[in-house]
């Protein structure tokens, strides 16, 4: 072993100790729970890692859910990851869109209350990441600021992402529309609830965060 | 009938800033109810404080705001994309509005198009 190798080998190590933290961000509802638990279900053993709650009302999740240590597999490499499921970044958020799914006013304005604060944490997440799985619903519209705003942070910090279209088992999905939008990234179509593709998104994590 | 401020502001204006300044800035006038269409809109991680701020301010009458902008150009390209486009990753023509009022009805990568309404 030359000694360029060997000094390669040995930084190597020392940089892998600690795992590469990556989050797993979006527009709310665009199935990053859902994503983030089939994930945890892939690769933990551990029957009793906590899943996080999934809901077609919007910011369901208002704190972000670290999932430790996840071991993933692909065409024979393996890295060490931990996985921040974050809440569902937004520039509004109004009490009344909650009272429409048939909650309470007091629930309504509780759960805005909370959410608002969800976003300040998703925000603050971004300074303490290696990496991040942006997650679009591909049944909407991608130009959002939120998608423009969290890839732009990326792009200033040089730090790695994966854009993944999800939802492509609906019929009116569209992934394509999400490649051309933003086509100097690398782009996955994938199924956070059945499943579709989770191979090959597995493979990408690897490349990207590998 | 009410009517509607709309302020176009130049990067002139919003340069001279700081960012902390520039978002407080944008967050007070929105509040007032204006629509700002900022020539050069602002940096991903002033867009960031921006998200931030907001939600620090979202209260039962105000719930936040409506932001669009151009994606920017490919600035995670090649390192000879960067070295050659010289406006890679440069900010954009923004609208900003409150939330209630300010309604983005289509968008692409070349048009933004938007509805403004009384409260
Ligand atoms: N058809 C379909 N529905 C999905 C898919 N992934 C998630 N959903 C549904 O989308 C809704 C939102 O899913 P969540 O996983 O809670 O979304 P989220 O991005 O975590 O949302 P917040 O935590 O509110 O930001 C739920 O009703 C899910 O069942 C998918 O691949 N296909
Ligand atoms: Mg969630």
């Amino acid at each position: 072993m030359g000694v360029i190798s060997q000094f390669r080998n040995f930084f190597g190590k020392l940089f892998k100790k600690k795992n590469a933290c990556i989050g797993i961000y979006g527009p709310p509802n665009a199935g990053k729970t859902t994503l983030a638990n089939r994930i945890v279900k892939d690769w933990k053993d551990d029957e009793s890692e906590p899943v996080g709650s999934v809901s077609h009302i919007a910011h369901e999740t208002r704190k972000a859910q670290r999932h430790h240590k996840l071991e993933i597999e692909s065409k024979g490499s393996k890295i060490c990851l931990d996985i921040v499921d974050t809440p569902g970044l937004a520039t509004k958020i109004d009490f009344h869109d909650f009272m429409k799914e048939g909650m309470g006013e007091k629930e309504s304005k509780q759960r805005s209350k909370e959410a608002t604060e969800g976003v300040i944490e998703s925000v603050k997440w971004l300074d303490d990441l290696d990496g991040v799985i942006l997650v679009m619903d591909a049944t909407e519209n991608p130009y959002t600021q939120v998608n423009v705003t969290v890839i732009g942070n990326m792009e200033a910090r040089k730090l790695p992402l994966l854009i993944v279209a999800n939802k492509i088992d609906l019929p009116e999905s569209d992934p394509e529309a999400i490649k051309e939008a933003f086509p100097q990234h690398p782009f996955i179509g994938i199924s956070a609830l059945d499943g579709t593709n989770m191979e090959t998104f597995y493979e990408a994590i690897a490349k990207q965060f590998g | 009938m009410s009517d509607i401020q709309l302020d176009l502001v130049s990067d002139a204006k919003l340069s001279r800033m700081g960012s902390t300044e520039k978002v407080r800035y944008i967050i007070d006038e929105v509040r007032k109810g204006k629509i700002m269409v900022l020539e050069k809109g602002l940096d991903p991680m002033e867009e960031a404080k921006l998200i931030e701020m907001t939600m620090t301010e979202i209260e039962e009458d105000f719930f936040g705001l409506e932001i669009e902008s151009y994606p920017r150009d490919d600035s995670g390209g090649t390192f000879f994309g960067k070295l050659f486009k010289k406006d890679a990753g440069q900010q954009k023509l923004t609208v900003i509005g409150p939330a209630n009022q300010l309604k983005t009805l289509r968008k692409d990568n070349s048009l933004i198009s938007t509805l403004v309404s009384t409260k």
